[in-house]
């Protein structure tokens, strides 16, 4: 009997083994839903609203993504992450595409084995401060006690800030974005810091945000941007332009309300290219023709997901700054598609 | 003495009728009395009472006029305090507004709020007679099919899932009273083995038996949360970890080097380490172990972990309950012929899980406390929904104390029953008339 | 059942290894090692095959690197360029600080609460039933919240203590409570002052010295020496002369509010006192069941016999019942000792460096290294665990009632 149980043991341990890793796309579209990491709830980022459906920034790009390789934005099953463990759910497969306001750097780009499919949002750390206190610049900020969200690159800009202005500060580290704020509102800490972005939307929560005030010193580059596991070319290039044609589509102006308009009469080449009605582009990555069609389709193109989720009207009130298109005096500049 | 006291019967100041029964003096009875001795007996007793009663006055004077002159109905803290204007109170309409987040997470289907309710009055009446013994041995059925019907309800999606599950125990149970009669070790290794082949197998078949629309939907366990989460997580692993904590119990006290020392490494080593590390494992490090693109989700692993933490230190309770029997229990039993898996079901182990049992129930609260730790890594419970959603939201960012009053109440309120409910067992079974 | 009949002669069948009382042990550990081994395999095939899919490799090369960090309360040596290593080193010594200091406290608790259980004042009784029923009933996490959430929220803001008219003052001009933490007097050690401090441990030998004379003395002869105030007197009289002789080399530096914080003295900050009172209260209504348990196991014969032979109830408290409660007090103190230590690692909560914070938080954040950080972590625990039971059972093993 015993003999029987060894067996059955062995025989399943080799049928797992068998079932060695398909590419991701195949796996995805296998299992009809995108496992998209998202943060545990930033406002206007990524947050469940009170139906407990997620919506924000870095969701849309989910959408998008699930909306032009499944064909239903609503395919997508999003996953809480933190910044401790963001990384291993992306590397162990538990999900197939991070969107989590992740910092672009060399390390987790080569050692950690990560592609970074583009940059999404450019960011950079700020400080948020008391109006009350009377600061005006983060070099005054000697001896202050600092409240730093941990997980993204926080810590280490800070430590390199303080030390490279030769002054010095008290680290108080905290977990989550509520208890940042307790802390700060509470005046346990004298600064709050993280992503300006997310300053931006920390303070709009606040009971009067006009008694906060950002510092203009940003110390450092923050391009944040979604990512997926290295290795798996075909794709990183789906995310990649799937992404692209989010911008792209803001810069030739296919919007989500003319895209079928745009689709059957236009006379740009490009608009034609991306939406599929001329051209390959669609074969070339292993999607069908109207892949990007869908994806802006989603959420609207990469202006409107932005104004929508945190965008100058609404509370968290950003403006596009280094975000704007190239055209417009910004950073956001696609390949072609071609 | 009994002669003089008869020669003095006839003098007169000597009293020849008993006194009537007087009331004692008002302050040595009634409540002056009960006062005396048990507030103001010295002047260092009274001083504590004097103490006491000030820490007391403290306490409720400030929290009762703040319980009392609560909110119970507005939508955001701003309504609320405009509704206070000033004055001292509770918004507790953060748990009126967040109710059902509270209980169910944030992402439970709304419109299928009833099933877990249901399953969660399902589990009283499953753990009923395991709990009290002199109800009717027939409602153990509902016990042994509780956990599949609770799976079903909670989790929704096919009905076979489960129901294979039931088969395959059966067929197991089947296979066992096939081969008990040969052995007991090969009935229940060949038990377990035939319901785990007889479940493999019908993995093959479920898939083509699943409709499109099951009659529940289909809930992923990641959308579980809040107290159900911790509710689940605490009756799960307590039940799964008592059959390998018995084991591990018997493994540590084996004569079989090998098995012994590998009960001792992993008993020792799960209770040298805090739960948080294991549940870091669970969440960084254990999808590294299973093979790739088995996708098992983060709740599977959290109850493998917290399950083999509890076991651990279940299986030191019984150990210590197997100490505490007189050698003489295990001479008996060998004396009478009976073999090591007999003389364990019928001697040994009724008596010394009997011993036991507080040890359980307190490890059984212990871990039901320590399921809030889950929300450091990131899953929904009571304590991750207030620390996460709520606190973070832009209507209720400020409420701490509603909120953290409510979840030490729940908490309290489902602890001390179960340690209230632990000492009358341990009157109950109290047979050996001390 | 039928009893197996051991077969005379050679004939050995297959199936006497299961069913031969010689063999089976031998069978049942093969089969087992052999299980073990290939779940062991399994498990580690699978992380190979894993890591080798993500091109990971198990490496500790990140110890060596800058850590990159600042940590805000560290006892040794340490800023942003020291290694991850280094940072782990803070880390596990902030640990042990917050243990330490919760294990001293959480005893006085734990036995004040215990005997206080038992008094004769129902008032106080039923109050000390109701600390810890609340206390064990409601999970630790949930404590440690409140308590911070308290110490931040009902604490004033160093922002009080400015102006013309503060709201908040410091407590004898030299302590200040703000929900930063708490700010107390630092000694500054002047030229001469490891004589004061040399005369001081030497006075506190001579203390004991002293009374294991006295001891002696009256035992030997029956002389009863006072003790209490020769003990005061050595305590305080040679190291106040000695420090005055020397010149007061000993100052104390008084924290005042300078910028945004109180500067000099010695910060105690509030994420180490939110946890360490949170868990000392918490532990210690374990520690008063534990010590109400221990005392209520002395026989009550014990009490009346020491009464009968005339003993004040002060001694028959300190020279018979305690004795004996204190073998069943400790083992199970010693295991709240270690609780303790475990749940520390909640730190992660309030902000405090410990090593679940520095090597198991940001470390493991920076670098990604998660199964390396993690093994580290929890070998830190297990060495820690294993030399709190090894102590515990050279312990047991000294205080075993000496039988036939």
């Amino acid at each position: 009997m015993n003999k029987s149980v060894l067996f059955g043991a062995l025989t399943i341990a080799g049928l797992a083994a068998g079932a060695a890793a398909a590419g991701t796309l195949d796996d995805v579209k296998a299992r009809g839903k995108l496992n998209c990491g998202v943060t545990t709830g930033l406002a206007g980022f990524a947050a469940p609203n009170a139906n407990g459906e997620w919506e924000g920034f870095d969701v849309a790009v989910c959408r998008a993504v699930a909306a032009a390789v499944l064909g239903d934005k609503n395919a997508v099953e999003f996953v809480p992450t933190t910044g401790k463990t963001r990384f291993t759910a992306l590397a162990s497969g538990e999900i197939d595409f991070l969107a989590r306001n992740t910092t672009w750097t060399f390390s987790r780009d080569t050692d950690l084995k990560f592609d970074f499919v583009g940059i999404n949002y450019y960011d950079g750390q700020g400080f948020m401060v008391p109006k009350a206190l009377g600061v005006s610049s983060a070099k005054d900020l000697d001896g202050a006690t600092v409240c730093i969200q941990t997980g993204t690159t926080t810590e280490l800009n800070l430590a390199d800030f303080f030390r490279s202005n030769n002054i010095s500060y008290e680290p108080v580290p905290i977990e989550t974005n509520a208890e940042g704020q307790q802390q700060y509102l509470a005046g346990a800490c004298d600064t709050y810091t993280t992503d300006a972005s997310g300053l931006a939307s920390t303070r709009a929560t606040f009971e009067n945000p006009g008694d906060h005030v950002l510092l203009p010193e940003i110390i450092s580059k923050e391009p944040l941007g979604p990512l997926v596991r290295h290795g798996d070319n075909e794709w990183g290039d789906i995310t990649r332009w799937v992404l692209n044609a989010l911008i792209a589509a803001e810069e030739l102006g296919i919007t989500s309300a003319n895209i079928e308009e745009m689709a059957s009469n236009t006379n740009n080449p490009e608009v034609a290219r991306i939406l599929g009605t001329e051209g390959t582009l669609g074969e070339m990555i292993g999607l069908d023709a109207e892949w990007a069609k869908r994806a802006i389709m989603a959420e609207g193109n990469y202006g409107e997901i932005f104004a929508r989720n945190i965008g100058e009207e609404t509370p968290i009130g950003l403006a596009r700054g280094l975000n704007a298109q190239w055209t417009d005096g910004g950073l956001l500049y696609t390949p072609p598609f071609r | 003495m009994s002669d003089t006291h008869s020669e003095s019967t006839t003098v007169s100041y000597v009293r020849t009728e008993t006194i009537p029964q007087q009331a004692a003096p008002a302050n040595a009875a009634g409540p002056a009395k009960w006062i005396k001795d048990n507030l103001f007996a010295t002047w260092a007793n009274s001083l504590l009472t004097v103490a006491a009663i000030y820490v007391i006055y403290l306490v409720l004077a400030s929290t009762l006029p703040w319980i009392f002159g609560g909110v119970w109905s507005t939508g955001s803290l701003r309504e609320c305090r405009e509704v206070l204007d000033g004055a001292t109170g509770a918004c507790f309409s953060v748990l009126t507004e967040r109710w059902n987040q509270l209980l169910f997470g944030f992402k439970y289907p709304t419109d299928q709020y009833w099933r877990p309710t249901v399953a969660f009055l399902l589990m009283f009446v499953a753990m009923a007679p395991v709990l009290f013994f002199d109800l009717p041995r027939k409602l153990l059925i509902v016990t042994g099919l509780f956990p599949f019907v609770a799976f079903w309800l909670i989790w929704g999606g096919t009905i076979w899932t489960p129901l294979f599950a039931l088969l395959s125990v059966i067929v197991g149970y089947i296979v066992y009273s096939k081969l008990v009669a040969r052995s007991f070790a090969a009935g229940f290794f060949g038990g377990i083995a035939a319901a785990l082949v007889f479940f493999w197998l019908s993995g093959f078949i479920v898939p083509s038996l699943t409709p499109d629309e099951p009659f529940l939907e289909a809930v992923p366990s990641r959308d579980l949360g809040g107290y159900m989460l911790n509710m689940m997580l605490g009756v799960t692993c307590v039940s799964l970890s008592l059959p390998i904590g018995i084991a591990l119990a018997l493994g540590r006290q084996s004569s079989m080097p090998l098995i012994k020392w590998v009960s001792v490494i992993f008993i020792e080593f799960i209770r040298g380490v805090p739960l948080i590390t294991l549940l870091f494992v669970a969440n960084v490090m254990l999808a590294y172990f299973f093979p790739p693109g088995s996708g098992v989700d983060l709740f599977l692993r959290v109850v493998i972990m917290i399950t083999m933490f509890s076991s651990a230190y279940i299986a030191e309770v019984i150990r210590g309950g197997l100490a505490a029997l007189p050698k003489g229990q295990y001479e008996a039993a060998d004396s009478l012929g009976l073999d090591y898996s007999q003389a364990m079901r019928l001697i040994i182990l009724p008596q010394a899980l009997k011993i036991s049992i507080p040890g359980i129930v307190n490890i059984a609260v212990g871990l039901f406390k320590d399921t809030t730790l889950v929300s450091v890594i990131s899953m929904f419970d009571l304590i991750g929904m207030i620390r996460g959603p709520i606190l973070a939201s832009t209507d209720w960012a400020g409420v701490y104390w509603e909120l953290f009053g409510f979840a030490a109440l729940i908490f309290f309120v489902v602890c001390y029953g179960i340690s209230q409910y632990s000492q009358w067992l341990e009157r109950r079974l109290a047979t050996d008339h001390r | 059942m039928s009893t197996i009949t051991d077969p005379q002669g050679g004939t050995f069948r297959l199936s006497m290894l299961l069913n031969d009382t010689r063999y089976r042990s031998t069978t049942l550990q093969v089969i087992a090692a052999i299980i073990i081994a290939l779940t062991i395999g399994y498990l580690y095939s699978n992380l190979a095959a894993n890591l080798e899919a993500a091109g990971l490799n198990i490496s500790f090369a990140f110890l060596g690197s800058p850590a990159g960090y600042d940590i805000g309360q560290t006892l040794i040596e340490y800023d942003s360029q020291s290694s991850n290593l280094r940072a782990a080193f803070v880390g596990i010594i902030n640990t042990l600080l917050v243990a330490f200091l919760a294990c001293v406290t959480a005893t006085v608790f734990g036995v004040f609460a215990g005997v206080l259980r038992l008094s004769n004042n129902w008032l106080v009784r039923k109050l000390m039933s109701f600390y810890v029923e609340i206390f064990r009933n409601i999970p630790v996490l949930i404590w440690i919240l409140i308590i911070f959430t308290i110490m931040t929220v009902s604490m004033p803001a160093p922002n009080a203590f400015r102006g013309e008219t503060p709201t908040s003052s410091m407590l004898f001009d030299a302590v200040a409570f703000t929900n930063r933490g708490v700010y107390i007097p630092a000694p500054v050690w002047g030229p001469g002052s490891l004589v004061v401090v040399a005369t001081f441990v030497l006075s506190i030998i001579g203390i004991f010295a002293y009374r294991s004379y006295a001891t002696k003395l009256l035992y030997d002869t029956g002389r009863l020496l006072p003790r209490f105030w020769p003990s005061v007197g050595l305590f305080f009289i040679p190291t106040i002369l000695v420090f005055f002789i020397m010149g007061s080399p000993i100052s104390l530096d008084y924290p005042a509010l300078k910028g945004f914080n109180f500067r000099g003295g010695l910060q105690i900050g509030a994420p180490l006192i939110a946890l360490w009172f949170a868990l000392s209260i918490y532990t210690g209504a374990f520690i008063a069941e534990n010590v109400r348990a221990g005392i209520q196991a002395v026989s009550k014969g014990q009490t009346e016999a020491a009464a009968a032979l005339g003993l004040r109830s002060g001694r028959i408290m300190n020279l018979v019942v305690l004795p004996q409660a204190l073998r069943v007090i400790i083992p199970p103190l010693i295991s709240q000792y270690l609780n303790i230590t475990k749940n520390s690692s909640l730190a992660i909560l309030v902000g405090y460096a410990d090593i679940t914070a520095t090597l198991g938080g940001i470390t493991l954040n920076q670098t990604g290294r998660a199964i390396e950080c993690v093994l580290l972590l929890m070998l830190f625990y297990l060495v820690i665990s294993l030399l709190i039971s090894a102590f515990m059972n050279v312990y047991n093993s000294s205080m075993k009632l000496k039988e036939r």
